[in-house]
């Protein structure tokens, strides 16, 4: 089930377009701020409340890189794997995070503390390479800072 | 002087804070949007950016003008029009939108709603990627400051004209950038691209007439609006009018993004803002706008970063910012690295898109690990032509194919060189 809450901020998303149906990412979205990924479950609730068939909403769901179909960790690392980032050092960055969360890209380590993603380009190539921890974003990454950055998120 | 040929960036603060709405106005802020509702028709504001030669900053360089002329007007057009900012930014090695977006985000309002003025557009959507959480709260504030002060809403400053702007946060994907794929994700569907025509200019968002421009397109139109057409073109140094943000990214002394005369050559823009190599690399080549444009080299730094000059190095501006590759990194794996990109935001519409990409991405990766094969080279060299333009829906796969091509041509001997012997030279 939907909670008011949520019920609540989809529809006033709603307002913002002509057609029920097009405040279906930001509903997603919505439901994703709420419980942290977008189950089977959320899936259903929504395509009733919505009006629009679950197929067609999975569809929608999974085209969408930043929806979790999948329960993610308490910290989503997306790091940029694009190009000036690749220039820059991103494969000494991606190895430093491997080895200190024991995960490749798409894994959630065991404790469920983070989830590690890879992410187009985040537009600071000139302060490359770059990642982001929970939407935070951190830039000029080398192996030897990942440590401390990773420290600040419990 | 400096606000004048800087427009798009001179009253930007230097500690990083956005222009609020007091501080645009004191710098001249919507006095465009005035000069427009108390004496300007919307063709008059659509014929002074015609002249102007402003050219769409998303990469494919169309006439904004001329975009906009083909929307049509009158009280028999079906409403509402639309205006839809692209501020989807995902193009690997751009990062021009969000300053503009971050720090000004009342020069992007003003341009919409003369934009929509021009248009009689009705209601105005910023597309904005999820990532740039900044903009997103800037803007937000900036939209409440507007409406505010009724330089949106009803009626606005008592001149008849209506307009609501609101901001769309997308759940990321390359397509959405693609104007008809945009456009359907904001009706909340899939971001797959439409077949055109019927052009968006006559039935886009919801069917309805609808323009899409880039943020700094439409940052460009203010100034425009209050300093003429004239003025515009004598900024630039070439045909298409203007300043334009330009970037460097790579193995440079200092990379940066800075607003100069359209037409710079790209070494002022390397060597003299970029600093030039750092110390013991020299210059393999570089990607000039993007990841979807052509290799250029060393013999082509005296051309100017324009939509003309680089077709001369049968290159494009695309965003203009730079992609710059160095002697110590390989171009093969920088081609396997781009190729990887498209392969995974293709859209799985069509075949040679979706399966050429992931071969070609495989081919590479292949290389890179030093199992690459006689004939590899001819195999990717048959994939790029496949995306040729009018093969695929849509210009992703084209945009794939430029630097696979260019890198085949400029690079063919490091390409040889790993098939030979069976490893990369730079591992
Ligand atoms: C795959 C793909 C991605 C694109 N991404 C963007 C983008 O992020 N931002 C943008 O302004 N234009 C992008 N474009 C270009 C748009 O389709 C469109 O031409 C542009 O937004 C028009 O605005 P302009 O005329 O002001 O340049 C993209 C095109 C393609 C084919
Ligand atoms: S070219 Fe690629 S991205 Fe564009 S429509 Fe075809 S499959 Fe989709
Ligand atoms: S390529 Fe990584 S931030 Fe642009």
């Amino acid at each position: 089930m939907l909670t008011a809450e949520e019920i609540g901020e989809i529809e006033h998303e709603a307002k913002n377009y002509p057609v029920r149906s097009a405040v279906t990412i930001d509903a997603l979205q919505i439901v994703q701020r709420h419980r942290g990924w977008v189950s089977d479950e959320a899936i259903q609730d929504l395509a009733n409340h919505l009006g629009v068939s679950k197929a067609d909403l999975d569809s929608v769901a999974s085209f969408y890189n930043l929806i979790y179909r999948h329960r993610v960790g308490r910290h989503v690392i997306h790091l940029c794997d694009s190009v000036s980032c690749w220039v820059m050092g991103y494969r000494q960055v991606r190895e430093e995070l491997e080895k200190q969360l024991g995960i490749d890209f798409g894994g959630t380590t065991a404790d469920s503390r983070f989830t590690f993603l890879p992410v187009v380009c985040l537009g600071c190539c000139d302060h490359a390479p770059a990642m982001l921890i929970d939407g935070d974003l951190h830039t000029d990454l080398s192996p030897g800072s990942i440590a401390n950055t990773l420290e600040r998120y419990l | 002087m400096l606000a004048i040929e800087k427009p798009l960036t001179g009253n930007m603060r230097g500690d990083g804070s956005p222009v609020d709405i007091d501080a645009y106005e004191a710098g001249g802020g919507y006095q465009a949007l005035r000069k427009i509702l108390h004496g300007m028709e919307p063709k008059q504001v659509t014929q002074e950016i015609k002249s102007a030669n402003l050219r769409g900053r998303g990469g494919a360089g169309f006439s904004t003008g001329t975009k906009w002329s083909f929307v049509p007007l009158g009280p028999d057009v079906p409403n509402p029009t639309y205006l839809v900012c692209n501020a989807d930014e995902m193009e690997p090695g751009t990062f021009k939108d969000r300053l503009l977006m971050e720090r000004d985000p009342h020069q992007l309002i003003e341009g919409m709603i003369v934009a929509c003025y021009a248009i009689e557009g009705d209601v105005a959507y910023i597309f904005l990627r999820n990532e740039y959480r900044l903009c997103a709260e800037r803007i937000s504030r900036a939209l409440a400051e507007a409406y505010d002060r009724n330089y949106l809403g009803k009626n606005i400053l008592g001149s008849g004209f209506n307009l609501e702007m609101r901001l769309h946060i997308s759940a990321g994907r390359y397509m959405c950038g693609e104007e008809s794929g945009l456009l359907n994700a904001l009706e909340g569907k899939r971001a797959n691209p439409r077949l055109k025509p019927p052009y968006p200019t006559t039935a886009g968002l919801f069917g309805k007439p609808t323009v899409v421009n880039n943020v700094e397109t439409l940052c460009c139109v203010p100034h425009i609006i209050n300093h003429g057409a004239e003025w515009f073109r004598a900024l630039s140094h070439s045909d298409d009018g203007g300043t334009k943000l330009y970037g460097v990214s790579g193995k440079v002394k200092r990379p940066g993004l800075w607003e100069l005369p359209m037409g710079t050559p790209v070494r002022e823009i390397l060597e003299d803002h970029a600093g030039g190599m750092r110390d013991g690399l020299k210059l393999r080549g570089l990607v000039p706008g993007g990841a979807s444009t052509e290799f250029i080299t060393d013999a082509d730094l005296d051309l100017p970063m324009d939509f003309k000059g680089l077709a001369k190095a049968g290159s494009r501006m695309g965003t203009g910012t730079m992609i710059v590759l160095d002697d110590n990194t390989c171009p093969v794996g920088m081609t396997w690295n781009l190729m990887q990109f498209f392969a995974r935001e293709s859209c799985g519409w069509c075949t040679p898109c979706w399966s050429g990409l992931g071969w070609a991405e495989r081919l590479l990766a292949a290389m890179e690990d030093g199992n690459g094969e006689q004939g590899d080279i001819e195999k990717l060299e048959q994939l790029a032509k496949w995306w040729s333009p009018g093969n695929t829906f849509c210009a992703l796969a084209p945009g794939a194919a430029e630097p696979l091509q260019s890198a085949l041509k400029h690079f063919r001997d490091d390409f040889e060189r790993h098939i030979r012997e069976g490893h990369c030279p730079h591992h």
